[in-house]
């Protein structure tokens, strides 16, 4: 099966080249393959697949990656509009969730 | 928290100063999955306070983090447990941890296990070395339908809120007696809403690669489109009561494709692919519509009881 994908052309991701050094770092923790590294420099390959983790923003020792970090889950948007706190999916019915996570799935 | 283990250092089997370091997230399953997967392994394995809450999950929190991870470390003294400078932190908490910081704090150099905690031996044999595949979080028909209990349970409970109204309503439709009319025409209601629920919590997700759409609400559209005309042969033919009017069949048609698409767009946070600007922009025109579809309808409805 093909990789799933979401909307086009939308998450917040952006790669300064001129700063990268090629280490692969963004590649390696990324969970959905959005980069390639071709001639020592990161490339995103597959923008539309990022799903804002922000893991290689957080790993990037040369500052070369931003995204805007979040979780994308409705009813954890429904809920902050309604100002119910304690929102996110993580936090739902965090057993079950949880068990589906920690097998790989999302939250 | 029933789920939650201490936080600390662990040995698995026998370990010793070279045996490889595991860290981990203080969420019971995530430590069980561990030494499930190392089977007669020797290892260590550090556990992180996350306060019960798995690997991704905590990490984007942050408390699966950084910060935590290094003073961990410290606390631990794992300096001096092992000899090398090597620890395995799972790739799904990378969001939280920032590799070379943690090498400038505590001197250990981070290297991203495998996804699933089942690639890891093969990891650790080939030195610590991702085989392709092992890096990329998939959404198998398993891990879907996994998550669709969780899913219906939630809508379960604004089913049972609804559900008195639902009966009281059904009362006021048909001649004859009122208990009797909110036995059949409520039940008959009772079974088109948990119809939508069977479209969006249960057949969108285990359809989810192949629905036509990008967006969930899209996606969801389709199994409630075709469960409610499934409803309507279901009302009209099978059951004993005269045949919905017009104004009926309309309000369901609403009624159904619009609660499945909404709750086909709530199983966004359960997927393993979307963002959050995308959600934000999915909302944007599919709540105002949802939210249109199911106050015409319910008028329609309530319209069509009454007359
Ligand atoms: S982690 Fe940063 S420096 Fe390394 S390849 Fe990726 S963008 Fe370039
Ligand atoms: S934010 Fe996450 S999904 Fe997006 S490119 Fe970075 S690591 Fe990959």
């Amino acid at each position: 099966m093909s990789k799933l994908v979401y909307l086009k052309d939308v998450v917040t991701l952006q790669l300064n080249s001129e700063s990268c050094s090629g280490c692969a770092m963004c590649a390696t923790v990324c969970p959905r393959g959005v980069f390639e590294i071709s001639h020592r420099k990161a490339k995103v390959a597959d923008r539309d697949a990022c799903i804002e983790c922000g893991a290689c923003a957080q790993n990037c020792p040369e500052g070369a990656v931003s995204v805007r970090v979040g979780v994308g889950c409705a009813s954890a948007v429904i809920n902050s509009m309604l100002g119910i706190n304690n929102s996110g999916c993580c936090s739902m019915d965090q057993y079950e969730n949880d068990k589906a996570a920690a097998k790989g799935t999302g939250c | 928290m029933r789920y939650k283990i201490d936080p600390g250092l662990y040995a698995l089997g026998a370990p010793d100063a070279d045996s490889p370091v595991l860290i981990s997230a203080s969420f019971k399953m995530s430590f069980d999955l561990l030494r499930e997967a190392l089977p007669a392994r020797n290892a260590w394995v550090l556990v992180l306070d996350t306060d019960g809450i798995n690997v991704w999950c905590a990490a984007g929190k942050g408390t699966f983090g950084t910060e935590e991870l290094a003073g961990r470390i410290e606390s631990c003294g794992l300096s001096r447990v092992v000899k090398h400078r090597k620890i395995i932190v799972p790739q799904l908490g990378a969001p939280g941890i920032s590799a070379h910081e943690i090498q400038k704090l505590t001197g250990f150099k981070v290297a991203y296990g495998p996804i699933r905690a089942s690639d890891l031996p093969d990891f650790i044999d080939s030195g610590l070395k991702a085989r392709p595949g092992m890096r990329e979080k998939t959404f198998t028909t398993g891990e879907r339908l996994s998550l669709v209990p969780v899913e219906i349970v939630h809508a379960f409970k604004n089913f049972l809120m609804v559900l008195p109204l639902v009966f009281l309503l059904g009362g006021f439709s048909g001649q004859g007696m009122f208990v009797a009319n909110a036995l059949r025409f409520g039940g008959a209601t009772a079974l088109g809403l948990l119809m939508a629920i069977a479209a969006g919590c249960l057949v969108t997700p285990l359809l989810l690669p192949w629905l036509p759409g990008r967006a969930f609400s899209i996606k969801g559209l389709w199994p409630g489109i075709t469960f409610g005309v499934l409803f309507l042969v279901l009302r009209n033919i099978v059951s004993a009561l005269p045949a919905a009017s017009t104004l009926e069949s309309a309000a369901w048609m609403l009624l159904i494709p619009a609660i499945s698409a909404y709750l086909a767009m709530n199983f966004t946070g359960c997927s393993t692919f979307t963002s959050l600007s995308g959600v934000k922009k999915e909302m944007r025109w599919a709540v105002p519509a949802q939210i249109a579809a199911v106050v015409l309808g319910a008028m329609l409805w309530i319209t069509s009881v009454f007359i």
